[in-house]
Order: C-alpha cells, then sequence, then structure tokens
C-alpha cells in the first residue's frame, strides 16, 4: 500500500495571488513538461510570471516577495483552468504549499490536487476578498486550516468559512489513502462487470 | 421510467460501484495515452509491482513533442527525444499498442482515435490531456484525466469520478456562409465565459448541430473544455454511422448492424432534465476571433474589443493585464490589425475538412509576404489526404508548405513556437499566455479566418 502524506491541521501566513483565470500554462508552462519523473517542478511554477526573461527573478511577481510566504496560496476565481497536466498541481506542492484557496477552481485541477495531498479550498467571494485585504495589510496575517471540521479561519478578521470536500476524498486527505488501492480491492468486481 | 439524458445513459452503464457520498467507479472502454502524461503513471505503477490490466483497450501515440519536419530523423531536443523513447519503452513492456512516428497511422492523439474508428458511441474514453472532449462527438463520454488517474485506469481499467451536473447547448437554426463549428464553440465561450461549464458535462444539441458533418462536430466537442466543462457529446445519428462505417477498428457484418441498432438508442428522452440549458440562434453567430489571454475573450470578426467600462477590481485588473500582454487597446476594433503567423492545424481543427475549407480558400491567391504560416497535419492519414485530393498543389502556388503531423503550435513542445510579441492566428484551442511559446500573441479563429488572414496579412472576414 503507498501512502500519500495525511493532511492534518495547518496554520500559516498565506501567498495572495489575486488574479483571475490562471491557467494551468501560467502555473507550469508547457515547456518545463518534458520530465520523465515527478520532481522538481516548484523550480518552475509560474515560470514565466516569476523570472524575467534573461532568467533573473522578477522582483513584483509575489513569489519573489520576501514579504510573503507560507503554506497556502490565495488565488482569483477559476483558478486551474485549462490543461490537464498534473504537473500543475506537482509544481504547486513541490514549491510547498498545501492547501490553494480560491472562490471557483476548474474541475480537472481540483481532481488533480487532490490526488497529490494539496487542499483545494474553495471560499466564497467575500472570505476571498477578506484573505485578500488581511494579507494586504499584513502580510504575516494568518489563516487557520481544519480539514476535519472544514473549517479555514481568518484569525485578522476573526472570520471562519465551512468548505465542501467529497467525503471520500477527505477520508483519503486525512488517512493518507490512496485511490488506487481501493481500485486494486475491486479487481473482482470489475472482471465480473466486464462479462456482462 | 424517469427520461435520462444521454450522459446518464452512457454513464450509468459504466458505473461498476459507487462509494457512498463518494464519487463512482466509473469502468473505461477505451484508454488513449501520449508522452506528457504517462511517463510518471508507468512507474507509479511499476513501483507498486503492477502491469497494465487491460492493454489491449490502451492505445498509444507522441504527439505533443515531435517536430513537424524531418520526422525520419532522430528528435533532435533531447528531453523530447527522451519522452518519446519513454513512452516507445513502456508500450513494449506492457504490451500496449503503439503508433509511433513511423507508423502510418500516426497522429495527434484525438484525430487518429476517430478516424482509425476506436472511438465510438457509448464509449466511456479517457486520456491524459483535456481535449479529450473531442470523442464525444461520437455520442461517448470522454474526457481529460490528470496523471495519477491514467495510473488507476493502467491499474483497473477504472477510474473513481463524481458525476458531473448535466448542461444541454442548443443551437437552432442555420449558421451563415463561411461561419464554421469553431465560430460556434468561440461564440459560446464568449457567452458563457471559461468557466461557466464547470462541473458539468454538455450535450450540444439543436437543428444547427445535427447539421453539422463529423469534423466539425469534434471541433465543437474539443473546446468544450475551454469553457471548463468535463466534455461535450453529441447523440450519434447516420452521419456518425457514416463516418465510423468500414474504418479500420468499427465492427464488420453482423456485429456493425448490431452495433448500429444499439447506438441508435443513445439519445436524450424527450422531458429528460438537465441542470443547466442554454439556446443560441445560429444566425446570431459570426466568423469569431479571440483578442484576449483566454478562450472566452473573442468577438465577431467585425466587433471591438470590450471598453471594459462595465468591469470593476479584479475582473478589471485582468481584463486589462490580457490587453496589455496582447498589446491591444480597450474598444479597439480587431479586422485590419497586421498578423504575422497563421497555424493550420491541432487536434481542433487538424482534420481533412480543415484543409478542404483552407485550401478552398486560398485557391488561386498569395501568402502576404510577410505572413509565417505553418499547416500542420492532425495525422498521417489527414497528410496522405491532403496529398491525394491535390491540396498541396493548391497550397504550395499561394506560397504555402505542408508540415507532418503533430501538436505542434498549439503548445509550443516542439520547435514551433511564435516568437515573442508576434500575432499568431490560430486554429488551435488556447489563447493564454505563452501558450504559443513564450511572449506569442495568439489569436483563435477557424481555419477560414486563418486563410483569410494569411493571404491579406491582417485579421479578415473570410465572408468577403
Amino acid at each position: 500500500m503507498i501512502m500519500i502524506e495525511k493532511f492534518t491541521k495547518i496554520v500559516s501566513s498565506a501567498v495572495p495571488l489575486p488574479i483571475e483565470n490562471v491557467d494551468t500554462d501560467q502555473i507550469i508552462p508547457a515547456r518545463f513538461l518534458k520530465a520523465v519523473e515527478r520532481k522538481g517542478f516548484g523550480e518552475n511554477l509560474f515560470r514565466d510570471w516569476r523570472y524575467r526573461k534573461d532568467g533573473t527573478p522578477n522582483p513584483d511577481f509575489v513569489l519573489n516577495n520576501s514579504k510573503y510566504s507560507g503554506t497556502i496560496l490565495v488565488a482569483g476565481k477559476n483558478f486551474g483552468s485549462g490543461s490537464s497536466r498534473e504537473h500543475a498541481a506537482w509544481s504547486v506542492y513541490d514549491f510547498g504549499f498545501r492547501v490553494v484557496v480560491s472562490s471557483f477552481f476548474a474541475d480537472i485541477f481540483k481532481g488533480n490536487v487532490l490526488n497529490n495531498g494539496l487542499l483545494p479550498i474553495q471560499v466564497s467571494e467575500s472570505f476571498l476578498t477578506g484573505m485578500f485585504e488581511s494579507i494586504e495589510k499584513n502580510p504575516s496575517a494568518t489563516f487557520e486550516v481544519d480539514l476535519e471540521t472544514q473549517t479555514i479561519r481568518n484569525n485578522s478578521l476573526g472570520t471562519e468559512f465551512i468548505f465542501d470536500i467529497n467525503p471520500y476524498k477527505k477520508e483519503c486527505l486525512l488517512k493518507g489513502y490512496d485511490d488506487i488501492d481501493y481500485l486494486l480491492s475491486l479487481k473482482k468486481e470489475i472482471e465480473v462487470f466486464e462479462m456482462k | 421510467m424517469e427520461p435520462t439524458t444521454l450522459f446518464d445513459k452512457i454513464w450509468d452503464a459504466h458505473v461498476v460501484n459507487k462509494i457512498e457520498g463518494g464519487p463512482s467507479v466509473l469502468y473505461i472502454d477505451r484508454h488513449f495515452i501520449h508522452e506528457v502524461t504517462s511517463p510518471v503513471a508507468f512507474s507509479g505503477l511499476e513501483s507498486r509491482g503492477l502491469t497494465v490490466f487491460r492493454p489491449q483497450n490502451t492505445v498509444a501515440t507522441p504527439d505533443h513533442n515531435v517536430p513537424t519536419i524531418e520526422q525520419h530523423l532522430p528528435i533532435r531536443e533531447e528531453l523530447s527525444r527522451k519522452q518519446v523513447e519513454t513512452l516507445t519503452a513502456n508500450c513494449e513492456r506492457h504490451k500496449i499498442p503503439m503508433f509511433g512516428l513511423s507508423h502510418k497511422w500516426h497522429g495527434i492523439v484525438h484525430i487518429i482515435g476517430p478516424e482509425l474508428g476506436i472511438t465510438q458511441p457509448g464509449m466511456t474514453i479517457v486520456c491524459g490531456d483535456s481535449h479529450t472532449s473531442t470523442h464525444g462527438a461520437f455520442g461517448a463520454i470522454a474526457f481529460g484525466i490528470g496523471t495519477s488517474e491514467v495510473e488507476m485506469v493502467f491499474a483497473s481499467q477504472c477510474i473513481l469520478q463524481p458525476k458531473p451536473k448535466k448542461m444541454r447547448i442548443n443551437v437552432e437554426g442555420k449558421l451563415g456562409k463561411n461561419v464554421t463549428s469553431k465560430d460556434i464553440a468561440l461564440y459560446v465561450i464568449a457567452k458563457i465565459t471559461t468557466s461557466g461549464g464547470t462541473g458539468h458535462f454538455i450535450e450540444f444539441a439543436g437543428s444547427a448541430i445535427r447539421s453539422l458533418s463529423m469534423e466539425a462536430r469534434m471541433t465543437l466537442c474539443n473546446m468544450s473544455i475551454e469553457c471548463g466543462a468535463r466534455g461535450g457529446m453529441i447523440a450519434p445519428d447516420e452521419t456518425t454511422f457514416a463516418y465510423l462505417k468500414g474504418r479500420e477498428e468499427a465492427p464488420k457484418g453482423a456485429a456493425w448492424d448490431q452495433k448500429v441498432a444499439e447506438w441508435k438508442k443513445l439519445k436524450t428522452d424527450e422531458n429528460a432534465v438537465f441542470d443547466t440549458e442554454y439556446t443560441f440562434d445560429a444566425a446570431d453567430i459570426t466568423p469569431m476571433i479571440t483578442y484576449g489571454t483566454n478562450p472566452g475573450m473573442g468577438v465577431g470578426v467585425e466587433g471591438s474589443i470590450p471598453t471594459g467600462d462595465d468591469l470593476t477590481g479584479s475582473d478589471l485588473a485582468t481584463f486589462l493585464k490580457s490587453l496589455e500582454y496582447m498589446g491591444f487597446k480597450p474598444g479597439e476594433k480587431l479586422k485590419g490589425k497586421k498578423i504575422d503567423y497563421v497555424f493550420i492545424g491541432s487536434c481542433t481543427n487538424g482534420r481533412i475538412e480543415d484543409f478542404r475549407q483552407f485550401a478552398n480558400y486560398i485557391k488561386g491567391k498569395k501568402k502576404a509576404s510577410w505572413v509565417t504560416a505553418w499547416i500542420v497535419p492532425g495525422s498521417k492519414q489527414v497528410e496522405q489526404q491532403i496529398r491525394e485530393e491535390g491540396l498541396v498543389e493548391i497550397m504550395e502556388s499561394a506560397g504555402f508548405a505542408l508540415r507532418q503531423p503533430g501538436c505542434s503550435a498549439c503548445l509550443a513542445m516542439n520547435d514551433d513556437k511564435i516568437p515573442e510579441g508576434k500575432y499568431a492566428v490560430s486554429t488551435s484551442n488556447r489563447n493564454f499566455e505563452g501558450r504559443q511559446g513564450p511572449g506569442a500573441r495568439t489569436m483563435l479563429a477557424s481555419p477560414l479566418m486563418a486563410a483569410a488572414a494569411a493571404v491579406s496579412g491582417v485579421i479578415s472576414d473570410p465572408r468577403e
């Protein structure tokens, strides 16, 4: 049985990315999809926004601003649209994020992050705005994520949001289970299904 | 019995098991793989000590990385070559049929599946590629998956999926002259936005959809992911059966008749309920072109870029950021703007009909001197057909050269990159920042719009 990292509670500051429709080509451009192994993708997370043409870090991009840090990425609505490349989820995870917050996620990206021990939290527009404002006021502002109670708390404002998650996926994340073990346990049923 | 949708019928017939309060275990009939999203799935599978459960239901082709000239030579770029070699080795080890670069059936995965008759009505089809939605044109449930899910299908021929919501998009009436299914797609996405379909599976219906050829239906279903939907589908009909009949993997003889009888039952019942439904009038659709950095930012060729006056906050910031990247101003007209590159190809518009339309338009005309054009067939079979129909001569006398099959400039993983700051009218599916190369400025359009731009050198209306 292969275990993925268990997700528990997180208290962290957050990195703000108040841009909408961030597509997977921005998260990781296609030219960095050429590896045959799953490693080192964090280096190329948001590559073309993060680095200038000459390869030096772009000081205007949030990941290069030392004021901001933490394991929570907060992004504008419709995050992760476009391609099915799981490399996008790997790069976000490999960079060090464990939670992505947005008011809306693209379907495939959402599925991909859940399969990689990364928690996508869909919040209301107003809660998202509150998060952006709190970080703007104080880049060290902290947020608490509790998967068990499905709660995200903005400690600066004292506000809470109860988020949705598929109960099966919640269990997988909490216990570090992986889908393939489950599917393998169904081999008999699958073979019976094929005979129909 | 409660009326059900086409989607329900196929989905329900493939559920092996349902987890209480969770996803369904969905059986997958056909699994397409390519070199970019499969290697990590193979190594994951092998690290568990497993082999591919149903290799005969899997089909592989290298398409994303391959060069579109001199395909008989080894791939020059080392990482691309390694990905293709890895796919070849993995397929050999796991006994998966593969149509490599030298094979007569090589091509883009979403082009070869249908043209070989591997894609059939009523099937569930997945691939580690979002444009798997293409295959829905045959009345199949087809959708893109991540690499973890590719591994699931390798291991068990099943995938865990929550059942999406259902949407129907009706397009009624008759399309205008030189208005194509690409224009329908860009029009619909502009109307419902790039996230309008999220959480849904779309059925396209209505008289305008019924009248489309299979190639045109594939273009439309291909683009359904661009409004955020998991996939799009069209109920199979005589057009579908006529396309499939006689293809390599299509059933033959009595089996064919039996299958057609089954396929005819694949349609949405009257009074079936959709979670969301839209109806559009085909007469309102004109040749479309995009001006921004997502496929929802499109207008009719005679229209103007929105002013953005009605936007505020992050909506406005995102809109302005996009126009800045494109080098456009709010409220500007697009027609007459000079362009630098034209790309005809991709899983969206790389089929024979697309090249016929292109050739028919440019016949007797000349390519604008400042335009670089990449004409890339979707498969070897398409390339062959282009040659047999004499389209190459038409292209060559107009100053265009035909390249070899692959994904090419759609995502620029090979050498076909649009240079920084240059404008490309592209028949592909995404105009994201840097999609066609760092700094490239993509304007999505139909093959006819691309043909008009290629010969005039500026954004032009193909109806004129």
